[in-house]
């Protein structure tokens, strides 16, 4: 793929205070992903990996180093900015599905539109067409309390695909769920990727980390094997 | 349970909005009353009434003997002739005694008076004609009744024309008034709001004659009897009205006439009523009262605006989780703050519109109940209400700010 990379990080380093200990969660990690890429991050716990996604996600900033999401240097840019660009170009699967309680299964796909600033009668229209997507036309208006975790997650895969986004990033989507819901999960991401979506995945579970295209080890902060299935 | 939270929660609101709309309702309506009452008075008119001197009420002994007091013609002369800028000066005598007519009575007020006394006193006519110059002129026997004498001495038939009898005098009715405000009725109730109706009964009933008729049936002394002693008071003019021009020189006036009279009469045996200094002692009461309301609706709506804080507070800290996933999904900082500032303007509105219906409701059954009158401004709800939203807005703001100033890793690891 010789295009350019959706994303570059370049020296990026993350570290923290807890108490009074500094903590290196990121140390120097330069590292690119293309696009249409389906890959898995691994590691033991305190890696890192958590933090890596994080910086992706935008929801972080690095300590240093550069971050470019879509050839744009996010390095400047001020929190609105930064959210609106999470918003437009990034979709999140979380472990706990992270659906809202108190909405529907359209409503809850609707939310990302909402702050993209689409009218409601669009925004219903797509959502509602995403929910089809992933097999959940009749539970349209159920609340996320009425249905299974699969389900739950599916929806969260719906919504995260709502603004067309440049990577989806997943932190152990299939955490929470038995093998048969976590199956057809990961059946789901095989769909995404033969579509030509980017797909980031941090998972501590080998089989999982076998259905995709590339495994990112890290290990203390840093990059230690970055191999192709 | 968000229900009835949110309903706890404004609670305060409601009650303050309530009670600020209820409470201008009954204030407005008692003042109201008051200065209309007072009104009535005249507000350009001094009232000058005679008063029996405190030393002389006490009869302690049997003897009889007479007591002279009072306005006399004279004072009423010199008002005339020395202050300017008045006009009709309305003199008048005032005697109790029964009125019969054939075999019904009534205990009634006889008040002997001159032809511009309506005039003067915004009383009206209900039927018929005051008596004139000539009748007063000639000490004519004619009589004007007010309309609830008229209706207790003449049932069935038309008083006009008819004739009423006092002692041995015959009257001819030439007329019917509406019950007019006394000096009694209005200066006393204040406070007391009570209605035109009650003012009026108080009264009792009124027959006014000429004034000359008056000094001729009945003289000027008045022999009343009391346990084992006999006593007599000679009075000239119970009451004398004067009107003065120009509102500006009402005070002014007042206390030229309180110099004259101080200077010609030994003792205090009178007193003046200037209405328009009643009506602006009910203003300046009114304006306290409208303070103090103010300062205990300020302190309720405060108060509510806490607990609103405090609900948002707490709400806001349990949407922790739902606040890192909004922000991860692209909200900004300020899509958050306007999320709950809404909600919480909206919760403050609601109260603030129960409020309202509240406010309204209380006066309408007070008004039926304790029949008193109470008038709901226009403005005072709709002040109440933005009063409200704005509660809502400016009490929402922290809890607003904190929730958008959440770091959104911290937020999605809550709970």
């Amino acid at each position: 793929m010789q295009d350019a990379p959706i994303i570059r990080l370049r020296d990026v380093t993350k570290t923290y205070l807890m108490g009074t200990v500094m903590v290196h969660a990121l140390r120097s990690v330069t590292i690119e992903f293309h696009r249409g890429e389906y890959v898995s991050i691994m590691g033991p716990s305190g890696c890192g990996k958590s933090t890596l996604l994080n910086l992706l996600g935008c929801l972080d900033r690095p300590t240093s180093g550069t971050y470019e999401l879509g050839g744009r240097d996010l390095a400047r840019l001020d929190d609105d900015l930064l959210s609106e660009i999470r918003g437009a170009r990034l979709g999140f699967i979380f472990q706990s599905y992270n659906l809202i309680a108190q909405l529907t299964v359209v409503e809850n796909i609707m939310v990302p539109l909402y702050y993209q600033g689409l009218p409601e009668r669009e925004s219903l229209t797509v959502a509602s067409r995403l929910a089809e997507r992933v097999g959940l036309t009749e539970r349209l208006n159920h609340r996320p309390t009425e249905l299974s975790g699969g389900q739950q997650q599916r929806v969260a895969i719906a919504r995260a695909l709502a603004n067309d986004p440049l990577v989806i990033l997943a932190d152990e989507p299939t955490g929470n769920l038995d093998s048969t819901s976590g199956k057809e999960i990961l059946d789901v991401f095989d769909d995404l990727h033969r579509q030509g979506k980017t797909l980031i995945t941090v998972t501590h579970d080998e089989s999982i980390a076998a259905r995709t295209m590339r495994v990112v080890r890290l290990s203390d902060g840093e990059v230690v094997s970055d191999v192709w299935n | 349970m968000h229900r009835l939270r949110s309903f706890l929660t404004v609670l305060g609101i409601v009650f303050g909005v309530a009670s600020v709309i209820a409470m201008l309702a009954v204030g407005e309506g008692a003042s109201h009353e008051a200065q209309e009452q007072i009104r009535r008075l005249g507000s350009n008119n001094i009232i000058l009434r005679s008063l029996k001197p405190p030393e002389e009420q006490k009869t302690a002994s049997q003897r009889s003997f007479v007591v002279e007091y009072g306005l006399t013609y004279e004072d009423v002369e010199r008002v005339k002739a020395t202050i300017p800028g008045v006009t009709v000066v309305v003199p008048a005598r005032i005697m109790r005694d029964y009125v019969w007519r054939n075999d019904r009575r009534v205990d009634c007020e006889i008040l002997g008076t001159v032809p511009w006394y309506p005039a003067m006193h915004s009383a009206r006519l209900r039927a018929g004609r005051y008596f004139s110059t000539s009748e007063l002129e000639g000490s004519v026997n004619v009589a004007v009744l007010d309309s609830s004498m008229a209706a207790q001495l003449f049932p069935i038939d038309s008083p006009l024309a008819g004739s009423v009898r006092i002692g041995s005098a015959y009257y001819r009715v030439i007329g019917i008034m509406e019950p007019e405000a006394t000096v009694s009725s209005a200066a006393g109730s204040e406070e007391g709001a009570a209605s035109a109706n009650d003012a009026a009964k108080a009264a009792a009933c009124r027959m006014y004659i000429p004034l000359t008729t008056a000094k001729n049936r009945f003289g000027e002394t008045l022999i009343k009897r009391r346990s084992g002693s006999m006593e007599a008071e000679r009075v000239e003019l119970h009451q004398a009205t004067v009107k003065v021009h120009r509102q500006e020189d009402v005070i002014e006036v007042a206390a030229i006439i309180a110099d004259l009279l101080d200077s010609n009469h030994k003792k205090k045996d009178y007193e003046l009523v200037v209405p328009l200094e009643l009506l602006r002692q009910a203003e300046r009461t009114k304006r306290i009262f409208n303070i103090v309301l103010g300062s205990i609706a300020a302190i309720s709506l405060l108060v509510g605006g806490i607990g609103i804080m405090n609900i948002m507070l707490a709400t806001v800290t349990e949407r922790t989780r739902e606040i890192g996933i909004r922000r991860a999904l692209g909200a900004k900082r300020r899509d958050i703050v306007v999320q709950f500032l809404i909600e919480t303007v909206i919760l403050s509105s609601s109260g603030g519109v129960i409020g309202v219906a509240l406010g309204i409701a209380v006066p309408f059954a007070v008004t039926r109940f304790a029949h008193m009158v109470t008038i709901i401004t226009p403005w005072s709800p709709a002040i109440a209400f933005s009063i409200s939203a704005f509660v809502g807005t400016v009490f929402g703001i922290y809890p607003a700010l904190r929730a958008a100033r959440m770091d959104p890793v911290e937020a999605l690891r809550h709970e």
